[in-house]
């Protein structure tokens, strides 16, 4: 839900948006990933730590905002959040109830490509049972009340409303589109609200037949039980869920834009929303470490970042600037982005396009590479230093296959990387003349 | 906005932990907890997480936006960013990129009552921060030249959270008008006209009056051991002076005498309402029971997936499409009870307000039931366990308490007193504090785009 609950209000000096990426070892130590298929063609990972009696158990489907068509967005998304709110033998209130009893947490899961639930439970054996049971039917036998999809839906519409007054979402939701066209990736993974009032339960059971199969889920598994334990949690899991039988249906591939779009809209805010970008690139492109080692240096590394340098070190003109790659099944984004007053649009842009420019035609520096290289690995061990961490990654090279020792090979491939590569990569992947640039409040001149 | 945002391209992971607000940090088995005090005043806690090779450091400073004055709101935000703009040994961004190459991640945050500076790095690295904190603590240069591009950069952060951010200007209203005396009525990023004529003097002055040895703390948490962590920071920290700190008056926020009543406009399409009642907070972690009544009371309405607000105001009467509460008893100013929610299509904010004292009379009339409390003693067990996954957290959860004056180790303490709390506690904190007379309520009324000048944005083409 889009819950208004206060944070206490802290300032960070500095939002940063990297991306989320693995890394491998500092002292070369390996996590020990175990994963074995299951004989319902379930794909299990699992890393078994016994410091704390708790675990954390996730189950995704290849059933993300892209198997939505502009008929049915949001589909994909409501059949995910309405899966806990009523199964065969529990309603809505006895699965909070039951999870809340033993200090459970339960959370859908939701993007482009998958769709799923994780669960953080206590390993204690009564507590463990307690929340497996609710999981594994929320899993296997949601119900889709109809009363539930008309709530849950106006709910939604309300939050959708309220979100497309403002200048963020109205600024990604141009650039989506203007990058993707008719690929599904342009799709909101919320939908919009003409596709979600045409909803139905009968659609939502569709879906979820056609999608939440045992053969195309990929199960993590992390923290305190063992390799036996962890296999019998997996097959309760999925063992009542369809065969499909084949292979997950291929996303289309995403096109190169055939011309630079830019798009200004007005918006009452006080700040502009800069967005630059075009289609990137796929989890598992051979471009993947240059271009992670470049953006690094480009605008992924926060304060160590040109974009940062340019526009906020030396200028004063955000408070933030970014650019990051969004690695997919297909090419997700390239995307540069940061706020200014109105009456600094113009002169951020004017930054933002020289920087990407220079940087895609001189490539990095060496000291700037030593510089990225020696933060990528050193950092290492910060990546995997929690629970929650490692749970994160087996998931995520389960269900991108990505090879078992991703994370052990991670800092080779770091350290191979050249200033050349990067020139090379940076210069074939990005094209600083046939972007997409939105600005949502004030306006920009064209160049 | 979280669950349905697939422009987000982050995975979301499981839920957040719950709001259960009273911090519990829990000491490891494993995690050994010390603390000592330098002969300069400056207090060093430890503790011990040996499950991964890192460490989360951290400095704390008792200064935040409750020790600013009228005019220079802002100043103690203004001055962490400065803290990152160079000393004499080591000049402009040299902290942060020394940090960066040695792999690690650092920032900085400002609140209410403190201001506080971390680094995550690899544990042979420990050394490399402390030596830059300490560094910085004293010899901060804070030229007319960096300032004069920061504190642009502050303006900009202002536009981005609170000006162009409807419920944020709501939330700025809110604390001006519940509070008439205490500093908590100012935003801590300042507001617009003082950042804009604050100088870099304002910044020496406040970087001269708190950044003292003896206004700080430093908290450890990783995979270290405390005595070689305090052989550190005697040799980093110990050679600094300690100053004297001006007398911190009480500002006491004097009785309010009836129902403030407060109207936000700004574009939106959702209306939003808050209330807020003046509450105690945690001074006597052993001797206080009314904060842990109250922690558990916004449990009970928000604390889990089977919480009444959520059960009652969203689900079933469906007056809310979201409805909540929170408290943090927590704070070195007064304590606020909080309740909030957006109406659902077709009902009012003022059905909303009808529907939430209605949750609140419930308590009164009826208390809350075992099951819910045991539900919330479920919750306080478990959240020990998964909060002990998060050495960054529990670096936080020690420097909250510390720096408020609580015992920094007093969390199985205040475990046990939340566990102890009955229906009857419940019942009269509620029927004493949660009154008319002490209350506040802000609306915010949306402005929609379509009818302010200027054009309709446009959608999807």
């Amino acid at each position: 839900m889009f819950s208004s609950r206060f944070t206490v209000t802290a300032f960070l000096r500095f939002a940063a948006w990297g991306l989320c990426l693995a890394a491998s070892h500092f002292a070369h130590a390996t996590l020990p990933i175990e994963a074995w298929t299951l004989p319902n063609g379930a794909r299990v990972l699992f890393v078994e730590n016994r410091a704390l009696p708790m675990l954390d158990v996730s189950v995704d489907f290849p059933a993300g905002s892209s198997r939505d068509d502009p008929a049915t967005s949001g589909l994909a998304g409501m059949t995910v959040a309405l899966m806990r709110l009523g199964t065969q033998s529990l309603d809505e209130a006895k699965i909070a109830a039951e999870l809340a009893d033993v200090g459970a947490q339960m959370g859908s899961r939701f993007d482009t490509d998958r769709s799923g639930y994780g669960l953080r439970t206590l390993s204690s054996a009564k507590e463990r049972e307690r929340a497996l049971a609710v999981l594994a039917d929320v899993l296997q036998a949601p119900t889709f009340p109809a009363d539930v999809l008309e709530r849950e839906k106006n709910r939604l519409a309300a939050a959708l409303k309220e979100a497309d007054s403002k200048p963020e979402t109205i600024a990604q939701r141009a650039f989506s589109a203007a990058v993707y066209g008719s690929h599904p990736y342009g799709l909101r993974g919320s939908g919009e609200r003409a596709t979600l009032e045409r909803l139905t339960v009968a659609d939502l059971e569709q879906f979820y037949r056609q999608w939440f199969r045992s053969d195309w889920a990929v199960v993590a598994l992390m923290g305190d039980i063992s390799r036996e334990e962890a296999d019998a949690v997996a097959r309760r899991l999925t063992e009542r869920l369809p065969r499909a039988g084949g292979p997950v249906p291929p996303l289309p591939a995403v096109e190169d834009l055939a011309a630079p779009v830019q798009r200004v809209i007005d918006h009452p805010a006080s700040q502009s929303h800069i967005l630059v970008g075009q289609p990137g690139i796929t989890r598992t492109d051979p471009d993947y470490f240059p271009l992670f080692v470049g953006n690094y240096i480009l605008g992924g590394g926060g304060f160590a970042s040109r974009m940062v340098e340019e526009v906020r070190q030396k200028r004063g003109l955000a408070y933030s600037s970014y650019s990051y790659f969004s690695p997919l099944e297909q090419r997700g984004v390239f995307q540069i982005g940061l706020q200014t007053k109105k009456e600094q649009a113009a002169q951020a842009l004017e930054v933002v396009r020289d920087t990407v420019t220079r940087f895609v035609a001189e490539g990095p520096t060496p000291a700037e590479l030593e510089a990225a290289r020696m933060n990528l690995v050193g950092g290492f061990p910060l990546r995997i230093d929690s629970n929650k961490k490692i749970h994160d990654y087996l998931g995520l090279i389960g269900f991108y296959r990505l090879p078992l020792d991703y994370l052990d090979r991670f800092v080779e491939n770091i350290e191979s990387v050249s200033v050349e590569q990067v020139r090379d990569a940076f210069r074939r992947r990005v094209n600083p003349d046939r972007m997409v640039t939105v600005v949502v409040a004030g306006a920009v001149p064209q160049k | 906005m979280t669950r349905f945002d697939s422009l987000t391209r982050r995975f979301a992971g499981a839920a957040l932990l719950g709001t259960l607000a009273v911090p519990l940090p829990s000491p490891a088995a494993q995690g050994d907890v010390r603390d000592r005090v330098l002969s300069n005043g400056m207090k060093i806690i430890v503790m011990e997480d040996h499950r991964a090779p890192t460490v989360a450091s951290m400095v704390w400073y008792r200064a935040g936006s409750m020790d600013e004055k009228s005019g220079t709101t802002g100043v103690a935000h203004v001055l962490e960013h400065m803290m990152f703009k160079g000393t004499r040994d080591n000049p402009g961004d040299k902290f942060s990129k020394t940090i960066a190459q040695a792999g690690g991640r650092e920032n900085a945050f400002t609140n209410k009552d403190y201001t506080a500076y971390f680094q995550q790095l690899h544990k042979s690295k420990l050394p490399i921060a402390l030596g830059l904190e300490a560094d910085r603590m004293q010899n901060l240069v804070l030229s007319d030249e960096e300032f004069a591009k920061e504190i642009r950069v502050v303006m900009e952060e202002r536009r981005m959270r609170t000006d162009d951010q409807p419920r944020s200007l709501l939330y700025e209203q809110f604390n001006s008008a519940a509070y008439a005396v205490h500093p908590y009525q100012w935003p801590i990023i300042g507001w617009m006209n003082d950042l804009e004529n604050m100088t870099v003097a304002d910044a020496r002055e406040w970087y001269r009056t708190w950044y003292t040895p003896n206004n700080a703390l430093l908290v450890v948490v990783g995979d270290v051991e405390p005595e070689e962590v305090f052989r550190l920071a005697e040799e980093k920290f110990g050679p600094l002076a300690a100053r004297d700190l001006p007398v911190r008056k009480p500002a006491v926020e004097p009785p309010q005498r009836g129902t403030k009543r407060l109207v936000v406009k700004a574009p939106g399409e959702l209306p939003y309402l808050l209330m807020g009642w003046h509450v105690p907070v945690l001074r006597d972690v052993g001797k206080d029971w009314e904060p842990y009544a109250l922690s558990v009371l916004v449990g009970i309405l928000d604390g889990n997936d089977a919480a009444r607000l959520d059960r009652t105001l969203v689900r079933e009467q469906r007056v809310a499409v979201s409805a909540g509460a929170s408290y943090d008893s927590v704070n070195r100013g007064p304590g606020m009870f909080f309740m909030d929610g957006v109406p659902a299509a077709g009902r009012t904010v003022a059905d909303l307000e009808s529907a939430l004292r209605q949750q609140l009379q419930r308590v009164v009339d009826e208390g809350v039931s075992e099951v819910e409390l045991d539900r919330i003693k479920a919750q306080v067990i478990a959240q020990q366990v998964y909060e002990r996954d998060s050495m960054f957290y529990q670096a936080m959860q020690m420097g909250i308490l510390e720096n408020a004056g609580l015992p920094f180790d007093s969390d199985e303490v205040q475990s046990r007193r939340v566990r102890e709390v009955t229906s009857e506690q419940i019942r009269d904190v509620a029927r004493r504090y949660l009154v008319d007379e002490r209350l506040t309520v802000a609306v915010l009324e949306p402005q929609s785009l379509v009818k302010q000048a200027g054009t309709v944005p446009a959608g999807h083409d």
